[in-house]
């Protein structure tokens, strides 16, 4: 019976990792690269114990605490200070590539009638989701070898094999329990759309209670798998408990999974697709209303998010108020940094996050159309009568639209939650608008994203490197003291930080201006370029 | 003979519908076996049961006398599948698919055979899946499977995307594995294909199958198409037992007999003195459209071929 449910496991296995032999080298180095080099940077900036004090200091407060999670700031060694400032990060990242990458090796294939093919051959019926589960159950173990044996090998004096060890298998760990809620999800949804969606859910809802119980009450947050990233407390209390716990969520996950793979027919899930309508309402008669409908769950799901991202931010004000205001050298230093309070002074940092998330929809809405070309579903407008003109331009209002509503949301968020929590909040005014001058930022992306599938549609993909790198160094920037002009080749660089910097009108013109230019030269691209089949 | 598919009974239900509503089909050795339908009849279905892919709600099947759902990994080593929709992994070459669509049966690949079928259906194995058209991925999917040394064949509308040069190919290679002895399943929207290649058909219709047989039996229980001009008119033809669908064509009739009655049919318009006579066999598509479109509307079907 073992041999009918697992046969050839070891060669679809072989195969998993023939497909992916591009991909899982580029996730490691990618993860090794950005993490072993933050312990480096953080010996050249804060080499000293008194810097790092400082730089403790600052972190001792509750929106650092729902960003990061907690940390020993007593002991603020270079280790203490990477697994704080990077583990919790880097484990999100390491949880969305099992994601990615599962889905693709189960529901993916599955959908698209592949599993099918394999199940004809002499394959067991349970091979492919053990396979896939196997190899990248292995390769996390190997990622948590190479990031554990790295730190060490940097030959820093607070980061032992221990710590390191222990560093590496938190994430190893986070990315085998995301292999197993992504392959639990592959059983339940039937598509990888959904796959995706749900298990991303699952990560955010990860993230957000360990932010919030972190917060409030820091014990609860053991109900959050990633809570027990931090719980580690690597290169400090050097805590294995919460990895073991990962272990066997995973296990538990995996069997779970096993069984309804077993119990369902192929190509059917749990979640039942409903049937839809019979008829094309008028809307949807139009380019503009089907580019909409195409993307309403997406939009909607992003929109709630955004929402959520702002009222929980927004939730940490009112701590971070009382906090300062118990705290007499701190309301010392805010008098001398120009009047403004602490909590203002986080706004910007805030906002700047939000607004690279708020990016994320938009650009996907006007990235949709490259994705329908190469899907070959573009013929069916461009062969009716609808102008290539017409088209684009459907996508781009939806995208332009979708990063108003996006970041509008992200700060009404902030705003309702900041007024319910804080003794004397901000006008709504101030937040808003604090939030929407991001606006021609998310312009600018949305025409670099228009642009290329105008002229170069198969680089289209470059936007979301231009706005990781965005994120990148406003976010870090200030942390790894970064050159200024880094943050100048970002549009994001060019936006006041409100309500602490002075409103410039000028770059906001240039910004829309600009993407206006590149809307127009994306346009005439599109116009004069061959259609890929 | 021995049966070399055979199922009994079998049923399967998607939640509250029901698929397949005791589906019985017999496959022996050495036999194409065609099986045909509209879409949603339950022909993938009855496939996908029969790999072992989709558990039978109820009822039995058997391929090689061993069990489709217990035996599938065992059963498999000897079949080799096609799919109507092919869909390959987009980053593979269609040549690294066949290969590893043969190793994964755990013998050899004979390089000879695989050569020889890359070159008689003219695909290029060194390009990416990705930039196949349908009717290519297809012949990725037949290479692999008759390079494949199987004993049964379990072809599911395997020619729906290519043209016909290779549609012709595709029949040499089938009557050559019927020849070594070697059964196929073939489910085939094309009814000419079926006519050319089966020795026996089974129609299915919302999931019953409701009529098995060889052609000729089956035409035995169709009709022959005629079209008749006389010197007189035929008098009370419309009448007469056994005609259907009788329409007047510029100087003659057209008209369709039972087999039974054709006997009595044609004694009673000789006596009107024939100028002209053609008759045209059933085809499988009359007998197709008898049984589809029969119960509805009469007898409209037939007098397309003739």
């Amino acid at each position: 019976m073992a041999d009918t449910v697992y046969h050839q496991t070891g060669r679809l296995a072989q195969f998993v990792l023939r497909r992916d032999r591009i991909r899982i080298p580029i996730w490691l180095f990618g993860f090794l690269f950005f993490t072993l080099i933050v312990p480096i940077a953080f010996l050249g900036l804060y080499g000293s114990q008194e810097d790092r004090d400082i730089m403790a200091n600052t972190m001792e407060n509750p929106a650092m605490v729902a960003m990061v999670g907690p940390a020993d700031l007593t002991n603020y060694t270079i280790g203490v200070m990477t697994g704080h400032q990077m583990l919790l990060l880097t484990a999100v990242v390491v949880g969305l590539m099992n994601i990615l990458l599962v889905t693709r090796h189960t529901r993916g294939d599955e959908e698209s009638g592949r599993i099918e093919l394999i199940r004809s051959l002499p394959a067991g019926r349970l091979a492919n989701l053990t396979a896939t589960v196997s190899v990248y159950s292995g390769i996390n173990l190997v990622l948590a070898l190479l990031i554990g044996v790295g730190l060490y090998l940097l030959n820093i004096e607070s980061m032992d094999l221990e710590g390191s060890l222990l560093y590496g298998a938190a994430l190893g760990g986070t990315g085998i329990f995301f292999t197993g809620v992504t392959a639990l999800f592959a059983q339940l949804s039937e598509s990888s759309r959904g796959t995706i969606g749900f298990s991303i859910g699952v990560l955010l809802i990860a993230y957000l209670v360990r932010g919030v119980t972190d917060v409030s009450i820091e014990a609860l947050s053991w109900i959050s798998p990633l809570g027990w990233v931090t719980k580690t407390e690597v290169y400090g209390a050097n805590n294995w408990i919460p990895i073991v716990l990962l272990l066997i969520g995973s296990i538990i996950l995996f069997a779970i999974a096993n069984y309804l793979n077993a119990i369902r027919d192929l190509e059917a899930g749990f979640f039942s697709a409903k049937s839809g309508k019979r008829y094309a309402s008028r809307f949807l008669q139009t380019p503009l209303g089907l580019a909409l409908r195409l993307q309403r769950t997406g939009i909607i799901a992003w929109a709630i998010g955004l929402f959520v991202i702002g009222v929980s931010y927004g939730s940490v004000l009112g701590d971070l108020d009382s906090f300062f205001e118990g705290n007499e050298m701190m309301m010392q230093m805010l008098d001398a940094s120009g009047g403004h309070s602490f909590t203002e002074q986080f706004i910007p940092m805030l906002m700047v996050v939000m607004a690279i998330l708020a990016t994320i929809p938009p650009v996907m809405a006007m990235n949709k159309l490259y994705g329908e070309e190469k899907k070959g579903r573009i013929e069916h407008f461009l062969a009716r009568s609808v102008s290539r003109t017409k088209l684009m331009a459907s996508f781009l209002i939806i995208a332009v639209i979708n990063g108003f509503v996006m970041v509008s949301l992200a700060g009404i968020g902030l705003w309702v939650a900041s007024a319910a929590v804080m003794e004397d909040p901000f006008t709504f005014g101030t937040l808003f608008v604090a939030a929407i001058v991001y606006y021609p930022a998310i312009l600018i992306m949305i025409s670099v994203s228009l642009v290329l599938i105008g002229l170069k549609p198969n680089f289209s993909s470059i936007v979301w490197f231009y706005l990781f790198y965005s994120f990148m160094v406003l976010y870090f920037g200030g942390l790894f003291d970064m050159p200024t002009w880094l943050e100048k080749i970002s549009p994001f660089g060019y936006i006041p930080g409100l309500p602490i910097d002075n409103m410039e009108i000028t770059p906001i013109i240039i910004l829309t201006g600009l993407a206006f230019i590149m809307m127009l030269i994306g346009f005439i691209g599109y116009r004069k370029r061959d259609i890929e089949v | 003979m021995s049966a070399v598919v055979e199922t009994r009974n079998l049923t399967k239900m998607f939640g509250k519908f029901k698929a397949l509503d005791g589906v019985d089909i017999t496959v022996n050795k050495g036999e194409v076996y065609g099986f045909i339908g509209p879409n949603g009849a339950g022909k993938s279905t009855t496939i996908r049961v029969l790999l072992g892919i989709l558990k039978a709600t109820a009822g039995d099947a058997t391929i090689f006398e061993k069990d489709v759902w217990g035996d599938a990994v065992e059963i498999h080593k000897r079949v080799a599948y096609v799919p109507g929709d092919v869909n390959l992994w987009p980053n593979l070459t269609g040549g690294e698919v066949i290969d590893l669509f043969l190793k994964f049966r755990g013998a050899d690949i004979n390089t000879k055979r695989r050569e020889e079928l890359i070159h008689k259906f003219k695909l290029d194995p060194t390009k990416k899946c990705r930039t196949y058209s349908k009717g290519n991925r297809q012949k990725v999917a037949l290479v692999a499977a008759f390079a494949a040394d199987a004993d049964l064949y379990i072809l599911d509308e395997p020619t729906s995307g290519l043209d016909p040069l290779m549609e012709q190919i595709f029949q040499e290679y089938v009557f050559e594995a019927k020849k070594e002895g070697k059964s196929i399943l073939l489910s085939s929207h094309i009814l000419s294909e079926v006519e050319k290649l089966c020795d026996r058909v089974g129609i299915i219709r919302e999931g019953k199958i409701i009529e098995t047989g060889t052609l000729t039996e089956l035409r035995h229980l169709t009709r022959t198409n005629l079209l008749v001009a006389t010197r007189s008119p035929i008098s009370d033809l419309n009448n007469l037992k056994g005609v259907h669908a009788l329409k007047q064509q510029e100087d003659a009739v057209s008209f369709q007999v039972d087999t039974e009655e054709l006997d009595s049919v044609i004694k009673h318009i000789s006596s009107f003195g024939i100028e002209k006579l053609e008759s045209a066999p059933p085809t499988l598509e009359d007998l197709f459209m008898r049984h589809y479109e029969g119960e509805e509307s009469g007898d409209k079907g037939g007098a397309a071929n003739g």
